[in-house]
């Protein structure tokens, strides 16, 4: 092998990408992210949404979830939400608001570690229902509360 | 902007709940640069993963419709002083972030 300047650095750049490629393959098993329902997080519709997200499942209102959001927000950009639930082996929460562009908010998945119960803040666009659904034991139980908002969130 | 997260948490009795931030501009996409008049592209965090130790306990996926900044609060059983708590983030850029503490 002739050992020149222009075959060195060649050499240098093919070994950099092995380092590379290796570093990137140790990191992935350590950042494994669930894979995300892209089409629904993409409706334009609530129902839409819903029979992306959850096909073929019915959706039952229940007193056993609620949600904590407050009847009139002034700032559409950040509206506190609360949701808590009393039901058992709760595999999911998922928050949906009604009048949004793309409806599905946030979808959280529970183990039986956790508790019932998940809290965020959220941007809602104009007055609108806002939906949290409970998936629990594959069954789904909803509770809905209507939000005033003055000034939209979602600009 | 810096993107970091700020994690704290509380344990009564067998209950530890975790209160986080996760610094985050969440742009939707639908708002313009003051300065330029450019529209600011979508730019949002995706998913957050949680883990209690090694296990993972919780994951969420977000919309570019979780404000700002984004707060997340959440409680679960079978945690033990010293035990640890990360918290971590893709967004949409595939940008990652990770931070652990420390159940006091």
């Amino acid at each position: 092998m002739n050992f020149t300047r222009r075959n060195f650095i060649s050499q240098l750049a093919s070994s950099a990408t092995i380092i590379v490629a290796g570093v990137g393959g140790l990191l992935k098993p350590i950042l494994a992210f669930a894979e995300r329902n892209v089409d629904a997080f993409n409706a334009e519709t609530e129902s839409d949404a819903l029979a992306e997200f959850f096909p073929g499942l019915e959706v039952t209102p229940s007193d056993a979830v609620t949600i904590s959001v407050h009847d009139l927000v002034e700032n559409g950009a950040v509206v506190p939400i609360k949701v808590n639930t009393d039901l058992p082996n709760v595999k999911s929460i998922s928050i949906l608001v009604e009048k949004n562009p793309n409806p599905l908010i946030a979808n959280f998945n529970l183990t039986p570690a956790c508790a019932g119960f998940v809290a965020t803040r959220i941007k809602v666009g104009e007055p609108s229902n806002i939906t949290a659904i409970v998936n629990s034991d594959g069954k789904l139980f909803s509770a809905t509360k209507f939000v005033e908002v003055i000034e939209g969130g979602c600009g | 902007m810096a993107f970091g997260i700020r994690i704290r948490t509380s344990t009564k009795d067998d209950l530890t709940t975790v209160q986080a931030i996760l610094k985050h501009p969440m742009d939707t996409g639908n708002s313009r640069d003051p300065e330029t008049g450019n529209m600011i592209p979508a730019f949002f965090i995706e998913t957050v993963t949680i883990h209690h130790g090694d296990k993972a306990i919780m994951t969420c996926d977000w919309s570019r419709a979780v404000s700002k900044n984004p707060y997340l609060s959440f409680s679960f059983t079978g945690a033990k002083t010293g035990d640890t708590v990360r918290i971590s983030w893709q967004d949409s850029n595939g940008d990652t972030k990770s931070k652990e503490v420390v159940i006091q």
